[in-house]
């Protein structure tokens, strides 16, 4: 039996990152929200708390704050012709589960994306002719300009208290900053962290080399700030355990440091955690979602919460799985090329070098973001005739951390254990790094998500299944900008490199490579070819809004979580000075 | 035989102590696996949460997949164990006569598990080694709340300072200079 709840003027599905920030925005309005959280109750001061929040063992390795993959996980097969085997343990990506969701164990790298990110088709063609666009590659501009969502990113920012140092401040090119950046209005909110020896190497060869390094924007705060919703973040401790766990210290943003102790004071919020959303209940006729189902996790009971405004903000995965789960839009058909829910999936294409060095290290004072990095090949900041790709990749070294189950790289050649691999890892442990290539993906038509015929969650309903493999495109841009990684390493003149590691091959689940998936839910200015319009309004339904990078129609190099909070904002924009007024289709 | 542990069966505790002091034996660097505690922190681990099989997708179809797709035997880390070691034996006694724990050179036979030379009955020999080797460092590096890495001696050997790690105060002065800190556990600084 399903009970049926009050009418409340919103609901949000997921509370993470993009949650979060719509739930402020729309309670700060007046508005009565509910905020609905797969996961459990998840609170700083209690669940990051010291002495335990930095057990490598945990949450670094069995994974203690991810989605659990017994409740829910996805299946993954290389083309069509294939049968979609299920994820049993995450390791490729980390998605989140629990107050905050990804946003409490992210990394903290905060960046925007660049305003060839935006306007990528157009600028390519404007550039090298529509020729170089593969047949397969569904190659779309955003809905929104760089400069039309610039105010919406610096929101975010400030939010964040983003360390970091302009390149471009109101058109003036700072040495020193992100040269490459799209215009910004202001500088970032604080200075960019104390470097590290790996940074400042890569700094200096780079420099060398002639390119631009610039530090991370990052959300790891280099010095305590009261951001403005009033929340005070405190100053990083270079702690080196920031992907994977919650701040002992508050000193990395995310929805539980940054807005949550504000939000759930508010008394026009309401959270229900362990509330798992499986189902929008669609009126098509009427074009609207009339209420949302989901069940408590902790009793099994099933509920039914009616809503004005319904918003998906549940991640790229459960944004795709519940509009199809609910019936909404057309799914996605690879063969015929229509549809549109599912479309555009995207990850990332990293490749990676290991430097070995006469210098220390110490890899374990290290935050998520205080690396040091080049643009000069990412987007299309260097010159693409002949090279038969597009795009580009962030190239980037600094240690993250030095968590010694994971991270301890001997020189190739070495064995992996005995008397010669202990002197070779006492050896260098503290002379190493790695350097990476973390590139862009593009869209391809092979690549989508639907859902998978034969294997159930824990409620028994039908996993998402995912249909991807790397490209043509994904090797060469690899392949190209990995050797531009390994000429800034040689620059450093290092004791040692360790085999290049260039994407080759299939997708691999194990290996992580990174939590920015994307698609599945497009914005576009076609409701034929996209699943949102540009004010992230679903075309079908026009009190359903999704947020999040499912919106992205391809990934940047640059990681999404910048544009997912500015997107958020933006969206709340819209909703509250617009369709609040008059509901009914935005454009 | 009662072995005196949580799960680990008297057979399991040898090859295991076998095993772990051939992959990490004790020299100057370090005492051997099993003198840091090794096979407590095994013991201990297969009887919790993880071991029975928290956080692992078990529904079927169990299907035989590509490398790419990661694990795909419906086995908890508890049964993985228990079936591989007896494998393991078996492949140990037909090739060499003798148990595990009894070899003259457990390089060579670990070797052969590593390259994927020894094939075991039923059972992946690679897949086995690798996750032996994983649960063996886990219990040398994790901070030795879990049983394992007794003394710190992992952290010592590669300069590790564990907890509680904030560095912020010292980052700038060492940046490229050795941090020489005796390392400390979630349990010293908890007191
Ligand atoms: C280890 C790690 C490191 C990262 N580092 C970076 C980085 O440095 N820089 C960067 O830009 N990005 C990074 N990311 C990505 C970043 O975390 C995400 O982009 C961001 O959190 C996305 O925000 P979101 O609101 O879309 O999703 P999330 O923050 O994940 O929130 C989604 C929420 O929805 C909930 N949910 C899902 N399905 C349902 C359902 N059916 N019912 C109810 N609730 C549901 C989830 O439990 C989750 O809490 C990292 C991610 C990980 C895992
Ligand atoms: S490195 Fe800084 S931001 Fe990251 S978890 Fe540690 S204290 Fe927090």
């Amino acid at each position: 039996m399903v009970t049926r709840l009050k009418e409340v003027d919103a609901v949000v599905i997921g509370v993470g990152w993009s949650g979060s920030i719509l739930a402020r925005e729309l309670t700060k309005a007046g508005l009565k929200v509910v905020g609905l959280e797969r996961g459990a109750m998840r609170l700083p001061e209690t669940d990051f708390a010291l002495p335990h929040s930095r057990d490598e063992l945990s949450n670094g390795v069995r994974l203690g704050l991810v989605l659990d993959p017994s409740i829910e996980t996805y299946t993954m097969r290389h083309a069509t012709d294939e049968t979609a085997l299920p994820i049993r343990r995450f390791g490729a990506f980390l998605p989140g589960m629990g107050l905050g969701g990804a946003g409490t164990i992210w990394n903290g790298l905060t960046w925007r994306f660049t305003p060839f990110d935006h306007a990528a088709r157009t600028r390519t063609i404007e550039r090298y002719g529509a020729g170089v666009i593969p047949e397969d590659m569904p190659l779309s501009d955003w809905a929104m300009s760089y400069d039309e969502l610039e105010p919406f990113y610096e929101r975010f920012e400030k939010l964040c208290g983003v360390s970091g140092r302009a390149g471009n401040l109101r058109g003036r090119k700072i040495d020193g900053g992100n040269i490459f950046e799209g215009t910004r209005q202001s500088d970032y909110p604080n200075p960019p962290l104390v470097q590290s020896q790996a940074g400042h190497m890569f700094e200096t060869a780079a420099r060398k080399l002639g390119l631009h390094p610039y530090p991370t924007p990052s959300s790891n705060v280099s010095t305590a700030y009261t951001n403005p919703e009033g929340a005070t973040l405190g100053a990083c401790q270079y702690c080196g355990h920031c992907d994977r766990f919650g701040c002992a210290v508050n000193a990395k943003a995310s929805p539980n440091s940054a807005i949550l102790p504000v939000l759930l004071r508010d008394p026009n919020f309401e959270l229900r955690t362990d509330a798992y959303v499986t189902r929008l209940i669609y009126d098509k006729a009427g074009r609207k979602v009339t209420a949302v189902r989901y069940i408590d996790r902790k009793s099994g009971e099933e509920y039914e919460q009616p809503a004005g405004i319904v918003a998906l903000c549940s991640y790229t995965f459960s944004n795709t799985r519940l509009m199809l789960m609910s019936g909404i839009g057309t799914p996605y058909d690879p063969h015929s090329g229509t549809g549109s829910v599912g479309k555009n999936f995207c990850y990332q294409v990293t490749s990676q070098v290991q430097v070995f060095t006469k210098e220390e290290i110490n890899p374990f004072m290290a935050t998520g973001g205080h690396a040091m990095n080049v643009d000069d090949f990412n987007g299309d900041n260097f010159d693409h005739t002949g090279l038969g790709f597009i795009g580009g990749a962030l190239i980037f070294a600094g240690p993250t951390h030095g968590r010694p189950i994971v991270n301890r790289p001997v020189p190739p050649g070495t064995p992996r254990w005995g008397r010669a691999w202990k002197e070779a890892t006492a050896k260098w442990y503290n002379h190493s790094f790695s350097m990476h290539a973390s590139g862009g993906n593009f869209a391809n038509r092979g690549n989508y998500l639907d859902l998978d015929p034969t294997y159930r969650d824990e409620a028994g309903l039908p996993l998402l299944r995912m249909t991807f493999n790397f490209r043509e495109q994904d090797y060469k841009l690899s392949a190209y900008t990995l050797g531009k990684a390994i000429e800034i390493a040689k620059a450093m003149n290092p004791a040692l490199l360790g085999t290049p590691m260039p994407r080759k091959g299939n997708l691999n689940v194990v290996p992580y490579q990174s939590t920015h998936n994307t698609g599945g839910t497009i914005m576009g200015d076609d409701p034929h070819t996209s699943v949102v319009n540009r004010d992230l309004q679903s075309w079908e339904a026009d009190n359903l809004f999704i947020l999040g990078a499912s919106v992205f129609p391809q990934n940047p190099a640059h990681p999404p979580t910048g544009a997912v909070g500015a997107l958020s904002y933006w969206a709340a924009q819209a909703i509250l000075t617009r369709y609040v007024k008059s509901p009914g289709p935005l454009n | 035989m009662a072995s005196g542990r949580l799960t680990l069966t008297a057979d399991e505790v040898s090859f295991f102590t076998a095993a772990a002091d051939t992959l990490i034996p004790g020299d100057d660097l370090s005492p051997s696996a099993s003198a840091c505690g090794v096979i407590d922190f095994i013991d201990s681990e297969l009887a919790g949460a993880w071991g029975q099989g928290a956080r692992l997708y078990r529904n079927g179809p169990i299907l035989k997949g590509k490398p790419e797709h990661g694990y795909q035997l419906g086995l908890t880390p508890r049964e993985f164990f228990r079936t591989g070691i007896a494998a393991a034996e078996r492949w140990t006694q037909s090739t060499y006569g003798k148990n595990f724990a009894g070899l003259d050179d457990p390089d060579a036979a670990l070797s052969a598990m590593e390259t994927g030379k020894a094939s075991f009955d039923g059972f992946e020999a690679r897949e086995f080694f690798e996750a032996l080797l994983s649960i063996v460092m886990e219990g040398f590096f994790a901070d030795p709340i879990h049983g394992g890495n007794r003394d710190m001696a992992g952290w010592k050997m590669v300069g590790y300072p564990g907890q509680p790690a904030n560095y912020r105060d010292v980052i700038e002065q060492h940046r490229g200079k050795r941090y020489d800190v005796a390392p400390r556990s979630i349990t010293d600084i908890g007191k």
